[in-house]
């Protein structure tokens, strides 16, 4: 028995199914089919239904003579019959995390940047998809004055913001947009708490209220952007989330009727995916924006649905309840692969996980015994251990996918004898010391207890005593930060925007001691490098300034770098299209479901 | 009967200030604090921590912040959360029916099957059924909720297909809830077919969390059917010849139930600790979930918000409770 397929023209024939077919953005005929369909008996449906495969509805089972003529009877009195033909196209998506809302200037969370900055919005320039390079976005070109102090940027003309069941836009993009979507994030605007607590940490984070002196409108479709001093990942840091253009009409709309906080519940932006409903904490759904401005993307339907169990999204993923899932639990990977339906993807992550000593305590202010240290750590057993050999041991503190890369560095060798004898040569006899499991999993690092205790037996060997400790995780976080803290941390990074600035001084710096500087340090040599680099504007010498840095990085030994992960990304063997970024958000304008 | 009632009525202010007390000062006692975790593993500058600290008013008296927490619910106000800047009342509104949902069908559950087969291991005490069920209780009671979840996802979902994986309704039904109860809304306002869905992503959330309650009211129900059936009165009955199936199900069934109600009041309170557990799993949107991230982001306005909604839920619930029972049992009006 082959497939069919069965449409029916006429909406009419089931009002009851009109509304919310309707809210679904599907046609009548979509719409009439699906109510014949949960009409017809039992047997006659698909085992998974047809919307969230967005499959024409296929009969699938072999059915008796009667039935099938009952179903054609049925079919021809209200339409017709026919082969084949287009239907929508719905791709869910089982993210890990329900968005803590839909501004993506008001929250970090990779979950929430998913399902505002990649799905809804854009920004001035973008990241090229998997790439950590930018091209232009919402602006066509740009231009950067000598002094590295004005960034001019000409914007793309005609890009309209989305038309939505609650805002109908009256204009096309302009410079205003672009003011507001920067100016509102400073201390005193009016959108400065437009919602309780709100604070925008991204742009406090990356230095912007100190480093913007001023984004003016130069006329309709030109913006100049003034900074304070030089900043060469500027360009970078705009085609990050919260760098998103917003719609000034929309929030002027909304502050006239003082309903500000809706900004933050029905967001409207210029992107892909349009947004249509949120129920909380259990899913989000999108429909394709008919005006984007790279033209409709492929997928006519998104839904993210809200899956925190690791084991239960791969369930859900075989069930094909959805089409594509991230972070399985590295021990599930092999089955996912083994799976005659469904693909998987591995890319090298843009990230590291450390093990961060306190270089400002005895005796770990050494750079001889954190040298030492570094030679006692079987950092392959780790990588096949904890990471299931889904990662690389890490030599450098950046990725070996990033620029600047020093690929002349050799790691220090494990050889625990030499460790040994290299601490004794350091005076150091009878240490011990403690080290701290992170509680939780990220991306960077699956199992931090497990990596404590593999650390543990490591310098076990070399004469050293560990004691594993660890906190619940906010409270470690702010331990951690603190220069006053005892013992070595298991702490990691996924870079934001691709430039290695962004792991190098924002993880070693000086300035960054106290916050995300977990090591306390503060290398005069080092920083002086990387701020160097942050104001040339002139990539080979960035280069070369990044290579250099991490010479002394390595020298000095601050950090053990432990490894580099690959990030997994699974979905059915029907998704194509799909590129996974480099950092760790996800993306699905360039993604297609084929038959 | 006006006193009676005027003195439960009282009896709810110390009540209400003694729990707004310990959820306002439970969650401080935690180490950490909820600023910190806006910004990841960014971490901030102990000068923004301090600012956002001051911004939240943090940095008040413990005195004040709690005195302006009490003065807020007095005027319907539970805050907003740090973390997703949302109301906490609307969330809880919006998230407590598929808690409250999932639980009733879990003590149905249990006591729909637990309270016969306790009966009946009790009647035929010593048989295979009698061992093989208590057993099979004793199991359930020291199952891993987790365990369980992910074992039966697997069986029933992901080998036998019988059951969705989880969530509560196929996205293919998309309608404005009306009550906040799934079986119910797809009844009023869903299209057909979203009543049999709402109801297969129930059945293993049910099980799952009504799994320990099923155990521990079959082995209640079992020793207290025991004791009582050894009753002087239970051998009157018998001895008067009355059918066996009377004596078990009138005679004996009656008092044996008063212990095992108690231990179903119990349950229902330990089902709220099931619930967190079983919600993570089933991708359900309830509130066990999300007081649980509440806490692990230490937000502070979330818990003691939604500690102090569920506390006044079950304040009102106790309250009807005694003034129904004030209704059926004149003794206690008159007393």
């Amino acid at each position: 028995m082959g497939n069919f397929t069965i449409f029916f023209p006429y909406r009419e024939t089931f009002p009851r199914i009109v509304n919310y077919a309707s809210v679904y953005g599907l046609t009548a005929n979509e719409s009439a089919c699906i109510a014949t369909w949960q009409r017809l008996p039992c047997d006659f449906r698909c085992r998974h239904g047809g919307l969230q495969h967005k499959k024409p509805l296929k009969v699938e089972k072999m059915y008796t003579y009667k039935k099938l003529l009952a179903a054609t009877a049925l079919a021809m009195l209200t339409g017709g019959l026919m082969a084949g033909g287009a239907s929508a196209k719905t791709l869910v998506y089982c993210s890990e995390a329900a968005p803590g809302g839909f501004d993506p200037a008001l929250y970090t969370g990779g979950e929430t940047l998913d399902a505002t900055g990649q799905a809804v919005f854009n920004k001035l320039v973008e990241f090229k998809p998997g790439k950590s390079e930018v091209e232009p976005a919402l602006a066509e070109s740009w231009t950067i004055s000598d002094d590295g102090l004005q960034y001019t940027f000409k914007l793309r003309p005609g890009v309209k913001f989305q038309t939505t069941s609650y805002f109908t836009p009256t204009r096309d993009l302009n410079a205003d947009d672009v003011v507001f979507s920067f100016e509102r994030q400073k201390e005193g605007s009016p959108w400065a708490k437009y919602v309780d607590g709100a604070s925008y940490e991204y742009f406090e984070g990356m230095d912007f209220p100190k480093l913007v002196k001023s984004v003016e409108k130069v006329d309709d479709l030109t913006v100049k952007i003034t900074l304070t001093k030089p900043n060469a990942p500027m360009i970078a840091n705009l085609a990050m989330d919260f760098s998103s253009i917003v719609s000034k009409e929309y929030a002027d709309k909304l502050q006239a009727e003082g309903a500000q906080q809706k900004f933050n519940e029905q967001p409207v932006g210029t992107g892909p995916f349009q947004f249509v409903d949120y129920q909380l904490n259990t899913a989000i759904r999108y429909e394709a924006n008919p005006t984007f401005w790279k033209g409709k993307v492929k997928l006519d339907n998104l839904i993210f649905a809200v899956t925190p169990d690791a084991a239960v999204r791969v369930q859900k993923l075989k069930a094909g309840e959805c089409q594509l899932t991230i972070y399985p639990d590295p021990a599930d990977v092999e089955g996912l692969k083994a799976d005659a339906n469904l693909q998987v993807i591995q890319e090298s992550g843009l990230n590291v996980s450390t093990l961060a000593y306190n270089t400002t305590q005895a005796p770990f202010d050494k750079p001889e015994v954190r040298k030492a240290l570094n030679m006692a750590i079987d950092k392959k057993a780790i990588v096949d251990a904890v990471y299931l050999g889904q990662g690389k041991p890490a030599i450098n503190p950046i990725p070996p996918t990033m620029w600047s890369y020093n690929t002349s560095i050799k790691d220090d060798e494990y050889n625990p004898e030499a460790a040994k004898a290299a601490l004794e040569k350091a005076g150091v006899k009878d240490l011990s010391m403690k080290i701290w499991a992170m509680p939780v999993v990220r991306p960077y690092m699956p199992n931090g207890r497990r990596t404590a205790e593999l650390l543990q037996s490591d310098f076990a060997k070399v004469g050293v005593k560990v004691e594993i400790v660890s906190y619940d995780w906010q409270e470690y976080l702010k331990r951690a930060s603190d220069p006053k803290h005892d013992g070595a941390v298991i702490i990691g990074w996924t870079g934001d925007n691709g430039d290695p600035d962004n792991f190098l001084a924002t993880l070693l710096s000086c300035q960054a001691v106290g916050s995300s500087n977990r090591a306390a340090w503060c290398n005069k040599e080092f920083t002086a490098l990387i701020d160097k680099a942050a104001v040339v504007s002139d990539v080979a010498e960035r280069t070369k300034l990044y290579e250099e840095a991490q010479v002394v990085f390595k020298r000095e030994a601050p950090w053990a770098t432990l490894a580099h992960s690959l990030v997994t990304t699974a979905m059915t063997k029907n998704v194509t299209g799909y590129v996974p970024s480099a950092f760790g958000v996800h993306n699905f304008e360039a993604v297609d479901i084929t038959e | 009967m006006f006193r009676y009632i005027a003195s439960r009525v009282l009896l709810l202010i110390p009540t209400f200030i003694g729990i707004s007390f310990i959820a306002f000062i439970f969650i401080r006692l935690l180490p950490g604090d909820p600023v910190i975790a806006l910004a990841g593993e960014r971490g901030m500058t102990p000068e923004r921590h301090q600012l956002l600290m001051d911004q939240f008013g943090f940095n008040r008296p413990i005195w004040e912040q709690y005195f302006s927490f009490v003065w807020n619910i007095f005027h319907g106000d539970f805050g907003t959360s740090i973390a997703s800047k949302r109301p906490v009342l609307a969330d809880f509104l919006t998230l407590f029916p598929a808690t409250l949902e999932l639980s009733i069908c879990a003590m149905l559950f249990a006591v729909i099957i637990g309270i016969p087969a306790g009966i009946f291991a009790a009647v035929k005490r010593g048989s295979v059924f009698d061992q093989l069920s208590m057993g099979i209780a004793l199991v359930g009671y020291s199952m891993p909720i987790f365990w369980w979840g992910i074992l039966l996802i697997i069986l029933f979902a992901g080998i036998l297909h019988w059951t969705p994986v989880s969530g509560r309704m196929d996205l293919i039904y998309f309608f404005k809830p009306t009550t906040g109860f799934m079986l119910i809304d797809s009844l009023i306002s869903g299209p057909k077919g979203a009543f049999k869905s709402a109801f297969s992503h129930l059945v293993l959330p049910t099980i799952v969390l009504g799994t320990i309650p099923l155990a521990v009211i079959a082995r209640q129900t079992r020793s207290a059917m025991l004791e009582v059936l050894g009753e002087d009165y239970v051998r009157t009955a018998r001895a008067k010849g009355l059918a066996p199936k009377r004596v078990i199900g009138v005679h004996a069934l009656r008092n044996a139930m008063i212990p095992v109600i108690t231990t179903i009041g119990l349950q229902m309170g330990l089902l709220m600790a099931g619930a967190i557990l079983t919600e993570t799993i089933f991708s359900w949107p309830g509130i066990g979930k999300w007081m649980i991230d509440a806490i692990a982001k230490r937000d502070y306005v979330v818990v003691q918000g939604g500690l102090m909604l569920v506390a006044l839920i079950v304040m009102t619930v106790n309250l009807i409770v005694d003034l129904l029972y004030a209704v059926v049992n004149p003794r206690i009006r008159v007393k």
